[in-house]
C-alpha cells in the first residue's frame, strides 16, 4: 500500500496553506494504486482547491456558517479527497479504499464522507444545489458563503443555465461559481464540441459578476475568491486551467505507454497510468517542488 | 385537491417555520393564499423544474421543509434525475407535488398527461409515494406525512369537489382502505379513479357480483400486509389505474400475488396503448382506456364469463 502521508518528506501544508502538489502527489499514488482515470480533471484543479480549502473557505467542520464547498464536477473527487486528507479530515486508511469494493470514496463523491455535503457526478446537478444552499443561507441570515466548481464543458447541461438565472434574479451575492476552463470535455476540445469560448459573455450577460483567472495561480485565485464587491450578483470565475497540469506527457495528451493513441489531453481522462508513467510523473512533481 | 392541498399547507406553515413552497410557475389563483401569509417563504423558480429540485435539494440540507409544485408530467418526468440524485440520494425532506395525477389535464393533450408519475417515481426506494383519492385524504395524508424524514411525492387531483364519504379522509401509510365490501371480487384503485370503481361495484351488483373495492394511496411503503390479507380472501381482482401498466398499481398487486403464493386472479385495468395524437375529457380518456365505470364492469363480467367456461 501506497504511504500519502508525506510528500517529499516535507510538511503536508506550508504555513497553513495547501501545498497543490502534495495534493497532485496524493491524487497519482490512488490513481495508480486504484488503476483508474479521470487523473488529468482531477491534477488541474489542484490550484483552485488548495485556495479555497487553504486560503479562502471560512469555518471548522461542522460549524453551521462554515463556508460550504460543492464540487460539482463530480469526477474530480480524487482531488477533493487529496485535500481532506491533507487537512486531516480523513485517514490514509480512509484514503485507500478510494475505488474499493464497499468503499465511500468512489470516482464521485458521496456526502457519507466526513467534508462533503452532497454527493455529486452527474452534470448540471451541483449548481442547483449549491443556488439552493447559498438562498437558505440568505433566508437563515447566515454569512457563508457557497462555493461551486463547475466544468466549462459542464455548461453544455441546461439545469445550469436555470440555475444561472435564478441566482441572478435573486441577487445571490454570497454564492461563487468557480468554473474549471480546461478546454476538454469528453470527445476532446470543447470548442469542436459545443463551442462556449465566451463564457465571460455568457455569465455576464445573464447578470452575474464575472473575474478571469489562471486557475494554477493560488495567490490570483485567493485574490479574486476574496475580493468584496458591492455589486450584489453572485459571481463567477472564470478559471483558465491545463489538463493534467503538473504532468507533461498529460498535458501534451500523450500516452507513454500507449503510442497507438492519438495525441491529445483527452486520453487522461480515461487512462490509468502504467508503471512507468507513474514514476515519471513523479519525478516530474518531484522537481517541480 | 387543489385547494386542500394549499389550505393544509398554509397550517402546516404556520406551525413549522422551516416551510417553504417553489412553484414551477403554476398554480395562478390557487398559490396565492400561501403567498399572502408567507411571502419570504415563497419562490417562484420559474419553468425550470430541474433547477427547482436542486434549489429544494439545498434548502432541504440546510435544514427547510420545502415544497415544490407543478403539473404532474413536470414535477416528476422532466426532474427525475434531480429527484433521484437530490432528495433521494440524500434522504432529504423534500416534498414534490404533481397535480392533475392521469388524464386530467384532458383537453390539453398528451403532453400534459400524469400517467407514469406514480410508476416511474414508485422506482426510486426511499422516496414515498402518496396518491390521495380526495380533498379529505388530501388533508389526512399531508398532515400524516409532513414530518417525514426522507421525500415525499404526492400524485393530486385537481378536482376540489369530487369527495368520497365512504373514505372519510382515511389514510395511514403502509395501510390501504376498504370503502366497499363485497366477496366475489376485490377492485384495487386509487385516486381520482376510485369513485368510478365505486359506481362500477354498484352496477356489478346489480348483475349479482359483489365487489369490494379497496384504496391504495401510498408506495414506499407499500401496503403489502393489507393487501396480502385482502387478496388472499378473493379469488378475483382487479387493478384500475390511470397509469403506465408497467411499475404502476398493477405491478404492485401482482408482485404481492406471487409473492405470497396467493390464488387469486388478476386483471389490471391500465393505461397500455402510447399516446395517438388525440385529447379529450379525463372521462373521455378514461373511457378509451377502458378505466371509467363501464370499462371496469364490462372487464369484470368478461372475466367472469371466462372463468365460467
Amino acid at each position: 500500500m501506497i504511504r500519502s502521508t508525506l510528500f517529499l518528506g516535507v510538511s503536508l501544508t506550508l504555513e497553513k496553506k495547501l501545498h497543490p502538489n502534495a495534493i497532485r502527489r496524493l491524487i497519482l499514488d490512488q490513481s495508480k494504486r486504484a488503476n483508474v482515470g479521470h487523473i488529468g480533471s482531477c491534477l488541474c484543479v489542484a490550484e483552485i482547491l488548495a485556495a479555497l480549502y487553504g486560503e479562502v473557505m471560512k469555518g471548522k467542520p461542522g460549524d453551521a456558517d462554515r463556508d460550504r464547498f460543492i464540487l460539482s464536477k463530480g469526477h474530480a473527487a480524487l482531488a477533493l479527497y487529496a485535500v481532506l486528507r491533507l487537512l486531516g479530515e480523513i485517514t490514509d486508511e480512509e484514503l485507500n479504499t478510494f475505488c474499493c469494493d464497499g468503499s465511500f470514496f468512489g470516482v464521485h463523491p458521496e456526502r457519507a464522507v466526513p467534508g462533503i455535503d452532497f454527493s455529486t457526478g452527474s452534470l448540471g446537478h451541483g449548481l442547483s444545489i449549491a443556488v439552493g444552499a447559498a438562498l437558505a443561507a440568505r433566508m437563515q441570515k447566515s454569512q457563508r458563503r457557497l462555493f461551486c466548481l463547475i466544468s466549462d464543458a459542464e455548461c453544455n447541461e441546461g439545469s445550469v443555465w436555470e440555475a444561472v438565472m435564478f441566482a441572478a434574479h435573486h441577487k445571490l451575492h454570497n454564492l461563487h461559481v468557480i468554473i474549471d476552463a480546461n478546454g476538454q470535455q469528453a470527445f476532446g476540445l470543447t470548442r469542436d464540441v459545443l463551442n462556449a469560448s465566451n463564457l465571460n459573455e455568457r455569465w455576464k450577460s445573464f447578470g452575474w459578476r464575472v473575474s478571469e483567472v489562471d486557475g494554477h495561480s493560488v495567490s490570483a485565485l485567493v485574490n479574486v475568491l476574496s475580493s468584496e464587491s458591492n455589486d450584489s450578483a453572485p459571481h463567477v470565475v472564470i478559471a483558465t486551467t491545463t489538463f493534467g497540469r503538473g504532468v507533461s506527457f498529460m498535458e501534451q495528451g500523450r500516452p507513454l505507454s500507449q503510442a497507438h493513441l492519438p495525441v491529445q489531453p483527452i486520453n487522461w481522462h480515461y487512462l490509468p497510468m502504467s508503471d512507468q508513467e507513474y514514476k515519471i510523473a513523479l519525478a516530474e512533481l518531484e522537481r517541480a517542488h | 385537491m387543489r385547494r386542500a392541498f394549499v389550505q393544509s399547507l398554509c397550517r402546516l406553515a404556520a406551525q413549522d417555520p422551516r416551510i417553504v413552497l417553489l412553484t414551477g410557475d403554476l398554480g395562478y389563483l390557487v398559490m396565492e393564499p400561501f403567498q399572502r401569509q408567507f411571502p419570504d417563504r415563497f419562490f417562484n423558480a420559474g419553468v425550470a423544474e430541474q433547477n427547482m429540485i436542486g434549489l429544494a435539494t439545498g434548502l432541504a440540507e440546510a435544514g427547510f421543509l420545502p415544497y415544490t409544485y407543478s403539473i404532474a408530467t413536470f414535477a416528476a418526468l422532466r426532474p427525475f434525475e434531480f429527484i433521484r440524485n437530490g432528495p433521494v440520494m440524500h434522504n432529504l425532506p423534500v416534498r414534490m407535488v404533481g397535480m392533475g395525477a392521469g388524464f386530467e389535464y384532458g383537453h390539453a393533450g398528451p403532453t400534459h398527461y400524469g400517467t407514469e408519475d406514480v410508476a416511474v417515481l414508485r422506482t426510486l426506494a426511499g422516496l414515498t409515494v402518496v396518491i390521495p383519492a380526495d380533498p379529505a385524504q388530501t388533508t389526512t395524508a399531508m398532515l400524516a406525512t409532513s414530518k417525514l424524514p426522507g421525500p415525499v411525492y404526492y400524485s393530486l387531483g385537481k378536482d376540489d369537489g369530487a369527495v368520497l364519504p365512504e373514505l372519510a379522509g382515511q389514510f395511514e401509510l403502509g395501510r390501504i382502505q376498504i370503502v366497499r365490501e363485497g366477496r366475489d371480487l376485490a377492485i384495487v384503485t386509487m385516486g381520482t379513479l376510485v369513485r368510478e370503481a365505486l359506481a362500477a361495484a354498484d352496477e356489478l351488483a346489480a348483475h349479482g357480483v359483489e365487489a369490494c373495492v379497496a384504496v391504495v394511496s401510498n408506495f414506499n411503503p407499500d401496503p403489502v400486509d393489507d393487501l396480502a390479507d385482502l387478496l388472499a380472501n378473493h379469488s378475483q381482482a382487479i387493478t384500475v389505474e390511470a397509469q403506465a401498466l408497467s411499475g404502476g398499481l398493477a405491478a404492485c398487486v401482482g408482485t404481492v400475488i406471487a409473492s405470497h403464493g396467493l390464488a387469486c386472479r388478476l386483471k389490471p385495468l391500465a393505461v397500455r396503448t402510447p399516446p395517438d395524437g388525440t385529447s379529450g375529457s379525463q372521462q373521455d380518456r378514461w373511457r378509451k382506456h377502458g378505466l371509467d365505470r363501464a370499462g371496469i364492469v364490462s372487464s369484470v363480467l368478461a372475466t367472469a364469463r371466462g372463468a365460467c367456461q
